[in-house]
């Protein structure tokens, strides 16, 4: 199936999964091509999206598969003068791999703390991610659970950009199991409070699968 | 202000429709500006992109030379809090600059109960409230839209009311603006240089004046202003400008598709419907305009479904040969095509058939009153067999879904009309048993009652408003009439259609009661969420006024009424004709088959009316 590679920046990052979907439904229709639709009583156009993206989470390596209803010309270009301002399309690839495949997601963090942090702060923060567990209470369907989310960060480096701004980047599992980054912060708020910063900005940067190879 | 913004849209519920940035949005180079407007819908953002109406004049302004017209909506409760918290002041989307930096601001109004939204977005943007307290010509309230036509509560806080169409005034207005700003006018001088715009009110150039029984006794209109504001219309909508490049938004709205509106006006003189009299004359689109506009806006949007627009569809001269080529197109495209307002009377079975090749859409009815008598009285013109007959062959279709409307406490009522309407529902059901040809999914019948509101400019205008308390002895009675288990009845609440009857037919006095309101924290209340009766009888207490005075009172034939200094085309004398036939249970031709004589015609220096 083919499958496209885009990106979800500026105020874009506001647009839930779901409209992410309606978006590019209609983007595809005002780019004049014909997506492939559903059967039944309500036909649909058939997109869906690997690893759903929380609304604010900026990315830059999203991707959409797709199918259309008969052979077309497609490029990036022209589903990009169509889509709304923050998405736009990087690339197309003609038959995506399996989405099983995807196993780890690269992410940056960005921490700021207003009135600043300091070095000792910082080596606390540090020192959060290094303990032997931490554990969260998920709530799914089923109810709650905790889980230890360590084991599913695989890499992570910390660095101060300048007085009030910390940038993270890790590494995570991605599917099976997944760790939303976000939990990340979650889990200052829990076990470090004092170091919970005043605003997270958090950008997807690449998808792997298990050799560590880009994920197309 | 954007890093502000940032941090406290994860704070909210759907910041997508706090942020703009949507396909088709129209952002300008501020240096090649002149003049900018902050156009208002005192709603949410869903309610406020579903407007045709506003897509209409974002589209007039923004082609205007100079002129950069942004939106702006309502923020739902917990945007407005986390806004206040950090002083974040109302702003607009396509530049997120703060609304009081803007040269005017508009504000489109189609519902009473908005009324409170546009004096909280007026706090929301740091601008006064009242009209008077704003002495520069920068950041003038202007408003138009269907409640236009009774603008007087809202008086003390508007500068100047547009009443009409406004695809040609609003481009009059602004351009007067834009001389007046190079100029260096005051605000005074602009705006009795603005009243001469046909169609323009300004209403502190008028004093109202009241009796010691507080009925209000004459309005004087000041400095030469003109007795009475006529109404704007477009002469031809085939030359008149329809936005098909138009905004699609990035996130769910209400009326999420393109609408082709086929006509304005309506022939049908429903005595209860402001709308149906306030629209008039009756003027079309040609067909095949509208089919390119369809097909452009489809194109041009991505939107997979669309609705034909009208006050009634099935009265379009030219809907066959229209709906034809749309369904050919729309199947071809797997675009839904949906047909709403359809009558009862001439929904042909074909169409039915058609439209469904193309997406099954419900069944809807509104016959509004239980009893043959009563629609004769309000001259609703569908009769109890053309009902039966549609859901006849409705159902034989394949269709086991259907959605009724009443109204209760329309003029006349009686008890008898009321277990009318349990009676109708009654036959409907026993129709589905003889003629269904699929009843293993069972019949659903989705009933709701409307509590009956007088409005300005139909002939029910001067009719008093029953109590709430009556209006719920009626709703129980109806309820207890109806025994099958297919029927899901809702009503209206009684506490908002008093509220709307007080503010629709109400005068200047209203103002302070408005401002109190919202001081106490009246705010969407057109939202069952947000709507709380208590805050408004404090408002009317504290201010010692009356609520009942406004709803629950016949007005005289004789009586000077609050919306008199407006004319919308039709006259006086036909909306008590009328009434008075009305009360004689009798109907009137609709104007297809008999011109009434309305007066609409004459609106322009003479129009056709193409009833």
């Amino acid at each position: 199936m083919p499958r496209l590679v885009f990106e979800k920046t500026g105020d874009s990052v506001w647009i839930s999964h779901l409209d992410t979907m309606r978006v590019f439904q209609r983007a595809f229709r005002r780019a004049g091509v014909m997506l492939k639709h559903s059967q039944g009583f309500t036909p649909r156009a058939i997109v869906s999206i690997a690893l759903p993206l929380s609304v604010g989470v900026e990315s830059r390596c999203e991707l959409l598969d797709y199918e259309l209803e008969q052979e077309a010309t497609l490029t990036a270009d022209m589903l990009n003068a169509v889509l709304p301002e923050g998405m736009r399309v990087l690339s197309i690839v003609e038959n995506g791999r399996k989405i099983k495949e995807l196993t780890h997601l690269r992410a940056h963090l960005t921490l700021t703390y207003d009135h600043g942090i300091t070095d000792e702060q910082l080596q606390q923060l540090q020192a959060l991610y290094h303990r032997e567990s931490l554990v969260l209470e998920k709530h799914s369907r089923k109810g709650k659970t905790e889980t230890d989310i360590l084991p599913m960060l695989c890499e992570m480096t910390m660095e101060k950009k300048d007085n009030t701004t910390v940038g993270m980047d890790v590494l995570v599992c991605a599917q099976n199991p997944s760790l939303n980054p976000q939990l990340l912060i979650n889990a200052i708020e829990i076990y470090a409070p004092e170091l919970m910063p005043d605003a997270v900005k958090i950008r997807r940067m690449e998808v792997y699968d298990t050799e560590g190879q880009v994920f197309r | 202000m954007n890093e502000r913004l940032q941090r406290i849209l994860p704070k909210v519920q759907k910041p997508a429709r706090y942020v703009g940035g949507e396909y088709g949005q129209i952002v300008k180079n501020k240096e090649d500006v002149r003049l900018r407007v902050a156009f208002c819908f005192p709603d949410t953002y869903e309610i406020g992109m579903s407007n045709v109406g506003m897509r209409i004049l974002y589209g007039v302004m923004n082609e205007m030379d100079g002129v950069w017209c942004e939106r702006v909506f309502a923020p739902w409760g917990d945007m407005e809090e986390e806004m206040t918290k950090a002083g974040i002041p109302l702003y607009a989307l396509e530049s997120q600059d703060p609304v009081k930096d803007f040269d005017m601001v508009a504000f489109t109004i189609g519902y009473e109960m908005s009324y409170t939204n546009i004096l909280n977005m007026l706090r929301l943007a740091d601008m006064p409230l009242y009209a008077k307290d704003r002495p520069d010509l920068k950041g003038i309230v202007f408003a138009g839209g269907v409640c236009a036509v009774n603008p007087e509560p809202l008086a003390d806080f508007i500068d100047f009311f547009c009443v009409g169409e406004g695809e040609e005034m609003t481009v009059e207005i602004l351009s007067l603006y834009d001389k007046a700003k190079a100029e260096g006018w005051s605000k005074e001088r602009f705006l009795r240089q603005v009243a001469t715009i046909g169609g323009v009110y300004v209403p502190a150039l008028y004093e109202h004046h009241y009796g010691e029984d507080g009925k209000l006794t004459a309005i004087e209109p000041l400095d030469g202003a003109p007795k009475t504001v006529t109404k704007r219309i477009i002469k031809d909508l085939d030359k008149a400008y329809y936005p098909t490049d138009t905004i699609v938004p990035s996130t769910e709205i209400v009326h999420d598709r393109t609408n082709l509106e086929v006509f304005r006006g309506c022939i049908r003189g429903c005595r209860f419907c402001q709308a149906g009299f306030c629209y008039r004359p009756v003027r079309p689109r040609n067909a095949d305009t509208l089919y390119q506009q369809a097909v452009e806006s489809l194109e041009t949007s991505g939107n997979h479904e669309i609705t034909l627009a009208s006050l009634s569809t099935s009265d379009y001269k030219q809907l066959e040969p229209l709906a034809d080529k749309l369904i050919d197109y729309c199947e071809a495209k797997k675009i839904n095509l949906s047909l709403p307002s359809l009558r009862a009377d001439n929904f042909s079975r074909e169409l039915m058939l058609k439209v469904q090749r193309v997406r099954k859409s419900g069944l809807t009815f509104a016959p509004e009153a239980g009893t043959q008598r009563l629609r004769d009285a309000i001259n609703k013109n569908v009769t109890e067999e053309e009902i039966l007959t549609t859901c006849a062959t409705a159902f034989s279709g394949g269709w086991n879904n259907v959605k009724l409307y009443f109204m209760l406490g329309l003029p006349t009522e009686t008890d008898e009309d009321v277990l009318g309407i349990a009676e109708l529902v009654w036959k409907i059901i026993k129709t589905w048993k003889d003629t269904a040809t699929n009843k293993k999914r069972g019949l659903s019948i989705n009933l709701a009652t409307a509590f009956f509101v007088p409005k300005p400019f139909t002939p029910f205008q001067w009719e008093a408003q029953i109590t709430p308390e009556e209006y719920m002895r009626r709703v129980h009675l109806l309820q207890d009439a109806l025994h099958s288990k297919a029927v899901d009845y809702r009503y209206h609440g009684s506490d908002l259609s008093y509220l709307e009857a007080v503010l629709a037919r109400g005068d200047r006095r209203l103002g302070k009661v408005l401002a109190r309101a919202m001081e106490l924290g009246a705010r969407l209340d057109g939202w069952d969420e947000y709507f709380n009766n208590d805050i408004w009888m404090q408002a009317f207490k504290e201010c010692g006024m009356d609520p009942a005075f406004y709803a629950q009172r016949a007005y005289g034939q004789e009586e000077v009424l609050p919306w008199q200094t407006i004319d919308v085309g039709v006259r006086q004398e036909f909306l008590w004709q009328e009434r008075q036939q009305a009360y004689l249970s009798k109907v009137t031709p609709d104007c297809r088959v008999k011109c009434s004589a309305c007066g609409a015609n004459c609106l322009e220096g003479g129009v056709k009316c193409d009833a």
